[in-house]
């Protein structure tokens, strides 16, 4: 079974890379470069360093608000889906936050935080924290009532029902939610990076366009991808690790 | 509406009335202008399997989750080995109609969680579930996941738990409805062994006639609108019999046909 889902993501990644091979030599636009053309600008820049630095440089936010938004998410997420006074005063402000258009928020940010990382984190944070919070909410709510007083039945006290319950039956969607909450947080740091100040790989992308390096330019998008499905595969072992059980098989592994 | 005609069927006076490890007194809960239960008094025999029976809304559930102290009457109380209820107490277990187990957790942890919230250290509470696992029938299933065992050996899981916190008092909430016939039978059988083996207490939520009148030493008929008991009957001869043959006795027959009696008028 592991072998040939390993071998199903060779495939699948061959076609893809494959199709943005040819669709580059058909041209489809003058400004789309080939796969193989890509790849090389990414090994230069990888070779000379500036790659690295601009990693350097992007993380910074990325991992900050990420961890703020995870962490705090969480917590926030549990205590509005245990209290539905939380829920009355929190729940709106998130929803209002993952509806509001962040792109047109940004210069209010940067009247009120610089253009340092403080916007550039709460950039990240806006766009990972409601997904997180939400779900964790929503998750934490629907905890099947059997199983609650299933723990109250046997003598767990109430915070033995949070911990050895309550948050691991959320823990799928909670999961879920951090993934969601993740990938939107790597939409977040380049989108600061393109809006706030050119930094890091936001840089590379808006230099490489103004002196027409297409290559250079997909590259450190391809890169940021790249990095995003890592990390995301990580975040799943992390969950196979702590709940065994939740595994019914997902769609990859 | 017909009244059902309200009388003994079998009664044996006497036989172990003093000793109850179980008593409910005067019991009411309402839910907001809903009365489940009113002034509802029963006696639960020590050592024996007493079944609550009846349609569906009488209030059977409501009563034993007032036993079990997951809830709390509106008037009355319960006393169990003549302590006054409060709260759930190490000397109840629970076994739910739905299983209710960790689906995160193998049948190992799921059996063991009592004893786990009860603070016992880990070689120790696995070495009793592991016993009591053994025992409802599921050896080698140990590192298996909920998701992966039937319905009926779920439920043995759910009584491997119960069983595995040593409580006096068994309470066991429509435990086979979920579970397919012949898993039902056979799983009845063993509860029977059960009683007979384990000196326990059992309170048995049921809807099927048939089963309370097969596993039962004691039936209480409950009645909706509003809710009592509306009888108590005691098959106590069958207990004597062998089981193979206790389907087709006849006071086990009589025991049902006129159970139904009482009942029919109820269930729309």
């Amino acid at each position: 079974m592991v072998r040939r889902s390993f071998w199903l993501k060779i495939v699948s990644a061959l076609v893809l890379f494959g199709a943005w091979q040819v669709a580059g030599m058909i041209p489809v636009s003058y400004a789309f470069p080939t796969f193989l053309e890509s790849m090389s600008a990414l090994a230069r820049m990888a070779a000379d360093g500036t790659l690295f630095t601009a990693y350097l440089e992007t993380l910074r936010p990325l991992v900050v608000g990420v961890a703020i938004s995870a962490f705090l998410g969480i917590g926030l997420g549990l205590w509005i889906g245990l209290s539905s006074r939380f829920d009355w005063l929190f729940s709106p402000i998130f929803i209002v936050m993952q509806a509001a258009p962040l792109a047109a928020l940004i210069p209010l940010l940067v009247m009120a935080y610089g253009i340092g990382l403080t916007s550039k984190v709460f950039v990240v944070c806006i766009m990972a924290m409601p997904v997180i919070v939400l779900n964790t909410a929503g998750a934490v709510r629907n905890t099947p009532a059997s199983l609650k007083e299933m723990g109250r039945s046997f003598l767990a006290s109430d915070p033995e029902i949070i911990v050895k319950i309550i948050v691991p039956a959320a823990s799928p969607v909670i999961f879920s939610g951090l993934r969601l909450g993740v990938s939107a947080g790597f939409i977040g740091a380049v989108l600061a990076e393109l809006k706030i100040t050119p930094t890091g790989v936001g840089d590379i992308i808006t230099y490489s366009r103004s002196i027409a390096d297409y290559p250079a330019m997909y590259a450190a998008i391809f890169s940021i991808i790249l990095l995003a499905v890592l990390f995301l595969n990580l975040l799943e072992r992390l969950e196979v690790y702590l709940f065994e059980g939740n595994v019914r098989g997902y769609a990859s592994d | 509406m017909v009244m059902p005609q309200i009388k003994e069927v079998v009664d044996v006076p006497g036989a172990q009335e003093a000793d109850n490890a179980v008593v409910a007194r005067g019991i009411s809960k309402t839910y907001g202008s809903v009365e489940a239960l009113k002034n509802l008094t029963l006696e639960f025999p020590r050592g024996q399997l007493t079944s609550l029976l009846g349609p569906s809304g009488c209030g059977k559930t409501t009563l034993l989750k007032i036993i079990a102290g997951l809830l709390q009457p509106t008037a009355g109380e319960v006393e169990v080995n003549g302590k006054p209820v409060t709260g759930p107490g190490s000397d109840r277990a629970f076994v739910f109609q739905d299983f209710a187990l960790l689906p995160w957790a193998n049948v190992l942890r799921n059996a063991a969680f009592g004893l786990e919230l009860r603070g016992v250290a880990k070689s120790e509470r696995e070495a009793i579930a592991e016993k009591y696992i053994a025992e409802v029938g599921l050896k080698g299933f140990e590192k298996a996941y909920p998701h992966e065992l039937s319905g009926g050996m779920r439920q043995r899981v759910g009584l491997a738990r119960a069983l595995a916190v040593d409580a006096d008092v068994l309470l066991m909430d429509e435990p086979f409805s979920a579970v397919d016939e012949q898993t039902r039978r056979k799983f009845q059988e063993d509860l029977l062994n059960l009683v007979k083996h384990e000196n326990k207490t059992f309170i048995f939520v049921t809807h099927s006639i048939e089963e309370a009148v097969y596993v039962s030493d004691q039936i209480a008929i409950l009645l909706p609108r509003p809710s009592r008991v509306s009888e108590i009957i005691r098959p106590a001869d069958l207990r004597h019999k062998n089981v193979d043959n206790i389907r087709r006795d006849p006071e086990y027959l009589d025991i049902v046909d006129s159970i139904w009696a009482s009942l029919r008028s109820y269930v729309e």
